[in-house]
């Protein structure tokens, strides 16, 4: 029985040795570069002494990134990827959550490492010298057991500190197989991937490349603002497969290169983590006529995603893209108000896909990672996603709203929340309300105080990353209430919606 | 060329378009920022520019942007 993730490394680098792993278009590594590094830095941070702890890591994203990470998991420990945009405020939240002993990073991210009072900074190319120590870690190997740790992912939280996601082996080692099989990739899937490597999205790509054998190029940053030499890199590199935001899709049909530079080798498009504008995603289907389409869907509390719609048929003129239905050994619940089942309610996980909880926070673990309500005899966790959504009449899941104030923004997730707690942090802001514009796909801050609107938004910068950003503020005298005195929410993004 | 200023500035108040020449090298504008300015650009220029255009040296710097509207205003 498979315990550990790295087993699909060791099982792949000996038919695929000389083959590329991972590649940023420029540089590139084999399985065998791959297997040989991360066992140098397993064996490193094994003499060193680290062991099931966190290790985080700050490098630009680069096949050597995912290499530390499988570093990290060879000595028994899980890694935390810190985004080196991120403001230092908001990156020193989460190191106070980890408290890591130690960080590795790469010569352009050093001085970021320094300052931020974790005991050890290790440069990359230093750990991947050491020499290996197979004895330390087949020793780490053998007490190890599949519900250890390997990576804690962080994400929007209400209260303004983000919640650290942790996962372990056997929910993602669950994930890959049932991705692969679902989506049908293969030794030949040359994966072209989009999405930061400081989320869960991205084991998408990196977990079948280890698993299949497969090629993934991490397309670089830049080439999403220039659609043309986007489509260019896809066909220099052969990429047929994407798993791509819809936002980073429809950047490209939005801008009109789809016309005339459709992607050669592309046969697989799974997209998610919002809704795909009809237009767009009517676009992507004539430019691609025999591509397979996927629209996925997923908390990263359940590990990567849970559910696929494989657009098998043509859909209404105004019907929403299904979620579908729940990859294999996974099952959704819906709940209603009352805890019932329902045929339209909150969108509920059981299953291997559970991750463990929120890293140093009972409190929100406990919250979300419940009893399942129609199970009294046992103890049986679900996850509550806090989304609505009901089955059509096809029997495929639909997803309707969210029950809270959690948006999806470029392809992110997102608690108002945190943008309000930032503001209020902001000299001059008495009071703040944030909302979601979803016609214009745009975040607007209402707040009253003296400060000026300006000077507010380059204070936001010191705090929140660049997504979160309000694209509008507003400078109010008060905020409206509603008749039993909560702030009036849905008419504030009504007047966002007319600004 | 004070009209794309304008438009500049609301995306980012706090740099100087005037003289900054690395808005891509530098990061400044990121693809969201692209879609939102070749949108509004098309609107109030009246022109539309075409995917063939949006490339780095075009977006780089406000000078080299209003010279691609110009051009294209002129074709």
């Amino acid at each position: 029985m498979q315990k550990n993730i790295l087993e699909y490394l060791e099982q792949t680098v000996k038919k695929y040795s000389h083959k590329t792993a991972f590649s940023n278009g420029k540089e590139s590594m084999t399985f065998e570069a791959v297997y040989s590094e991360a066992r140098a830095i397993g064996s490193f941070l094994a003499g060193e002494g680290y062991y099931g702890e966190p290790i985080a890591v700050i490098m630009d994203k680069h096949p050597r990134t995912v290499t530390a990470f499988f570093g990290i998991i060879y000595a028994g420990c899980f890694y935390v990827c810190i985004d080196e945009k991120m403001p230092e405020a908001r990156m020193r939240a989460i190191l106070d959550k980890l408290s890591p002993r130690a960080i590795i990073c790469d010569k352009k991210n050093i001085k970021t490492a320094q300052v931020l009072d974790i005991p050890s900074v290790y440069l990359y190319d230093e750990l991947s010298d050491t020499e290996i120590n197979s004895c330390a870690l087949t020793e780490i190997r053998r007490k190890q057991s599949s519900t250890d740790a390997i990576y804690v992912v962080f994400t929007s939280g209400s209260t303004g500190t983000p919640k650290g996601v942790v996962a372990c082996h056997r929910s993602v080692i669950d994930y890959t197989e049932t991705l692969c099989e679902a989506l049908e990739f293969s030794a030949d899937t040359v994966f072209g991937n989009q999405t930061p490597l400081y989320f869960d999205a991205p084991l998408k790509e990196i977990m079948p490349t280890l698993k299949l054998g497969a090629t993934t190029y991490f397309v670089p940053k830049m080439l999403f603002s220039f659609p043309v030499k986007l489509v260019e890199f896809l066909d220099e590199h052969k990429i047929n497969t994407i798993c791509w935001v819809v936002s980073a899709l429809v950047q490209i049909s939005s801008l009109g290169a789809l016309e005339q530079h459709t992607p050669k080798h592309l046969t697989t498009v799974a997209f998610g983590s919002e809704m795909f504008p009809k237009k767009q995603y009517d676009l992507w289907r004539e430019a691609l006529p025999r591509a397979r389409f996927f629209n996925l869907y997923g908390p990263t509390e359940a590990t990567g995603m849970s559910c696929y719609w494989a657009a098998d048929r043509q859909l209404g003129a105004d019907e929403p893209i299904p979620i579908g239905r729940p990859f294999d050994n996974t099952d959704i619940i819906l709940l209603d108000e009352e805890n019932k089942r329902a045929e339209q309610g909150e969108i509920c996980i059981r299953g291997t896909c559970l991750t463990m909880g929120y890293y140093n926070d009972e409190d929100k673990t406990n919250a979300v990672f419940v009893q399942n309500p129609l199970n009294t005899a046992y103890p049986e966790l679900i996850y509550r996603t806090g989304d609505i959504g009901k089955i059509n009449e096809r029997g495929e899941l639909v997803f309707i709203c969210r029950k809270d104030s959690q948006i999806k923004h470029m392809g992110h997730r997102i608690e108002l929340g945190e943008i309000e707690a930032a503001a209020l942090k902001a000299e001059g802001v008495r009071k703040a309300c944030c909302v979601y514009d979803n016609n214009a796909k745009r975040i607007v801050l209402f707040f009253v105080g003296e400060a000026d609107e300006n000077a507010l938004l380059r204070e936001l910068q010191r705090y929140l990353p660049r997504y979160m950003l309000p694209a509008l503020t507003e400078k109010l005298y008060e905020l409206p209430f509603t008749a039993n005195g909560k702030i009036d929410r849905k008419g504030l993004r009504e007047r966002a919606e007319q600004m | 060329m004070e009209k794309l200023l304008k438009i500049l500035e609301e995306l980012h108040p706090d740099v100087d378009f005037t003289t900054n020449e690395e808005l891509i090298d530098e990061g400044i504008l990121d693809s969201l920022d692209i879609v939102t300015l070749v949108t509004e650009i098309n609107a109030e220029f009246d022109v539309t520019i075409p995917a063939e255009e949006i490339i780095p040296e075009n977006f780089n710097s406000a000078k080299a942007l209003m010279a691609l509207i110009t051009k294209l205003d002129e074709e």
